[in-house]
């Protein structure tokens, strides 16, 4: 038997044990979000699906669907929240978009574009991150990590290779390689590896590809996030 | 070539002129003038006081992010330093010879650059000068003065220059900024629809460069006392040459010549540049001074741009624009004319031919090939040099086994110009305002000077900006006796 809740007035069929995200995404509607992604198990880290659950915020990635809730996403108040945490993400990283090759590619991109973000609001960090070039198929941008933890999860839990780990504690929480060196190239990590499939951003990148794909027929040049299939 | 005028004997008993921020050209720079009590000129210098960086910053970056990274050096023409970084990354990955649909699609976002460039230059930049006169009514003397006294003159300048920023969006992706050339050929090539749309517009565009050409040869020889002497200073002059001695902006040789027209070094194989151009430092400039390793710092500068490459070429591959140089050369009589407002003349001459190109180019299925990437056997340095509108542009990157780039050096258009137009304010300052109460209007003589080389002073220091004009006399005590302000 299908239950369902409202979601901004919208009922919502959903399944037993589908979060909200995942119903409110069978059902085709969009609920911002970085660090969830329909093929690991919810991390509830970036805190962009936040939604009000009759009335509270929660994670609409790790809140379960219950008949009856009333859910409440669309809000100014919410949306307003959602850009924040995105500023906050673009000013604590080097997110250079000009000279990025995901650019066209890129959720944190595509989510800020949705979110009618027009500045950065805050004052950029500006860290100091060299990238790893060490791997010979695969580049490590460390200046666009977000945190969202993808390439841990899909390493650890599909590859079963444990190459990648968030390492320190709040501000200063990093990723790094599982490698005595720190160094890629010195792990066993390959291009056909899921974790080198799943970053959001640029980060991850695969060598000597670059800018192959023209504007205009990149991802989110043909449709903005939110009418993209999620399912990446 | 002399040194005369850089250097005041006594700086510290003079009083000093400032330009600041020099007006209508790309970027910031300044000019500074010391006078005596009687309003004597001894040292006159122009500044480029930005400094961008780009040399050092790119080291550390995966070589492929460069051509995409380093047009931002540019908003005025980003495609020179983005097809400059490609040709040289070209070099690195092997690619010895592009497939001829990547390489007509590059040479299509080049000469639709050139077009616009000049367009803007002409029109937008310098025409206020030429129409209305350099100490003309200083309100008037700009575009919106131009478009109430011509305004057909003024909407052919702004649709030329729209036609050549869709050249670029259509093979670049955006009209600034773009991504279309990557390291071993293109990411794009035209769809039919996008070619027709060009087409449509192509034969006018033609023609209303060749009525440029005519205008700007009308305005110059109805003056030639002026036209033919302002600012006018005698020089080395390089650019490349394509196949057969042919004007070519994209690829070829470098040629140079002396100031008689007699060759100083041709067939050179731009990956030896270094073995022929070396650059000098000087304290008071961001700005470095190349000069011809054989003959010296002093005897060794040299100018670049539409005036050199015009002259430098044997003949032009497009008939209208070869009809137009032969008129050019003519009026030259027979040796090579320095004078600085020529530059002018052989812009329009150039932007015409890059319109022939165009035409011809788009008539090509080449354009709509999906055959666009070769590569080969991997290198860790390449040298990358295109003509771009302000003349040779170098590219030079070294990059390691990683793909990381850790070495870059360019040598950017403006730069090759820096002491000619040092010399030709200094001969302006000698001729018009040595003894004279200093005008705003004298000192936009100055100023059209340096507008006749249409430098781009962000680029030449690897900024940007609309300059209003502020013109200050000091005295030696440091006290501003004089000030004028164009805000």
């Amino acid at each position: 038997m299908s239950h369902t809740f409202t979601l901004d007035g919208k009922t919502i069929p959903f399944a037993e044990g589908q979060t909200i995200l995942q119903a409110a995404d069978a059902a085709g509607v969009f609920i911002p979000h970085l660090c969830y992604h329909p093929d690991f198990k919810p991390h509830g880290s970036c805190k962009l699906c936040t939604v009000k659950v009759n009335g509270r915020q929660t994670a609409s990635c790790t809140m379960r669907a219950l008949p009856g809730m009333v859910v409440e996403s669309e809000t100014e108040e919410l949306n307003d929240e959602r850009r924040a945490l995105t500023q906050m993400l673009f000013v604590e990283g080097n997110h250079f978009c000009p000279s990025c090759e995901t650019s066209g590619n890129c959720r944190l991109q595509a989510t800020a574009y949705h979110l009618g973000m027009m500045s950065p609001h805050f004052d950029h960090f500006f860290p100091s991150r060299a990238v790893d070039a060490s791997h010979p198929d695969v580049l490590l941008d460390f200046n666009r990590c977000i945190l969202c933890s993808l390439c841990v999860r899909a390493s650890r839990d599909v590859d079963g290779k444990n190459v990648f780990a968030l390492s320190g504690r709040g501000i200063k929480t990093h990723l790094i390689v599982n490698a005595k060196s720190g160094r890629l190239a010195d792990t066993n990590f390959t291009l056909a590896d899921k974790a080198a499939q799943v970053c959001p951003v640029g980060v991850i990148l695969p060598k000597r590809h670059g800018f192959a794909v023209p504007i205009g027929e990149r991802k989110y040049d043909k449709a903005p996030i939110s009418e993209t299939t999620e399912g990446r | 070539m002399t040194y005369n005028l850089e250097t005041a004997q006594h700086p510290e008993t003079l009083r000093r002129v400032a330009i600041d921020p020099v007006s209508r050209v790309e970027g910031h720079g300044k000019v500074t003038i010391l006078l005596d009590d009687q309003n004597k000129v001894h040292q006159v210098r122009l500044h480029i006081v930005e400094f961008r960086g780009f040399e050092k910053f790119i080291q550390g970056r995966p070589y492929w992010e460069v051509p995409v990274m380093v047009q931002r050096l540019c908003g005025i023409c980003p495609v020179s330093h983005h097809l400059a970084a490609s040709k040289a990354l070209d070099v690195i990955v092997g690619a010895k010879k592009l497939t001829p649909a990547a390489e007509k699609l590059r040479r299509l976002m080049h000469y639709g650059q050139m077009l616009q460039s000049h367009a803007l230059h002409f029109f937008h930049l310098c025409s206020p000068d030429l129409l209305f006169g350099f100490d003309s009514e200083v309100t008037k003397r700009n575009i919106v003065g131009v478009a109430l006294a011509h305004p057909e003159t003024a909407k052919r300048g702004v649709l030329l220059r729209r036609f050549g920023q869709e050249v670029i969006r259509v093979t670049a992706g955006k009209r600034v900024h773009g991504t279309g050339a990557v390291p071993g050929g293109m990411n794009k090539s035209l769809s039919t629809a996008e070619r027709d749309e060009l087409l449509k517009d192509i034969y006018h565009i033609v023609q209303w460069s060749r009525d440029a050409v005519h205008l700007i040869q009308k305005v110059h020889t109805q003056d030639p006392g002026l036209y033919n002497s302002f600012g006018i200073f005698r020089s080395n002059f390089m650019s490349l040459v394509g196949h057969n001695g042919d004007l070519d902006f994209y690829h070829g040789t470098l040629r140079a010549r002396d100031d008689n027209g007699k060759l100083i070094f041709d067939h050179v194989d731009y990956q030896q540049y270094h073995q022929y151009i070396e650059e000098e430092v000087r304290p008071w400039s961001y700005m470095k001074f190349p000069f011809f390793k054989s003959l010296g710092k002093e005897h060794g500068w040299y100018k670049v741009g539409p005036l050199a490459r015009v002259q430098n070429c044997n003949q032009i591959s497009t008939p209208f624009a070869e009809h137009e140089r032969k008129e050019f050369v003519d009026y030259a009589g027979g040796s090579p004319l320095h004078a600085p407002l020529a530059y002018h003349w052989t812009r329009m001459i150039e932007m015409l031919h890059a319109a022939e190109v165009i035409k011809e180019l788009l008539h090509d299925d080449d354009l709509l090939s999906k055959d666009l990437m070769v590569e080969g056997e991997r290198q860790m340095e390449g040298v990358g040099v295109i003509e771009a509108p302000r003349g040779t542009l170098f590219h030079h990157y070294q990059v390691d086994e990683n793909d990381v780039v850790t070495m870059a050096n360019l040598i950017v258009s403006t730069t090759n110009n820096n002491q000619a137009m040092n010399e030709a304010i200094r001969h302006v300052a000698r001729r018009y305002l040595n003894g004279r109460e200093v005008t705003e209007g004298l000192l936009n003589h100055i100023e059209v000077a340096i507008r006749a080389f249409d430098p781009c002073l962000s680029c030449a220091t690897h900024a940007l900006g609309k300059m209003p004009l502020a013109v200050e006399l000091v005295d030696v005590e440091g006290q501003v006796v004089h000030a004028l302000s164009r805000a």
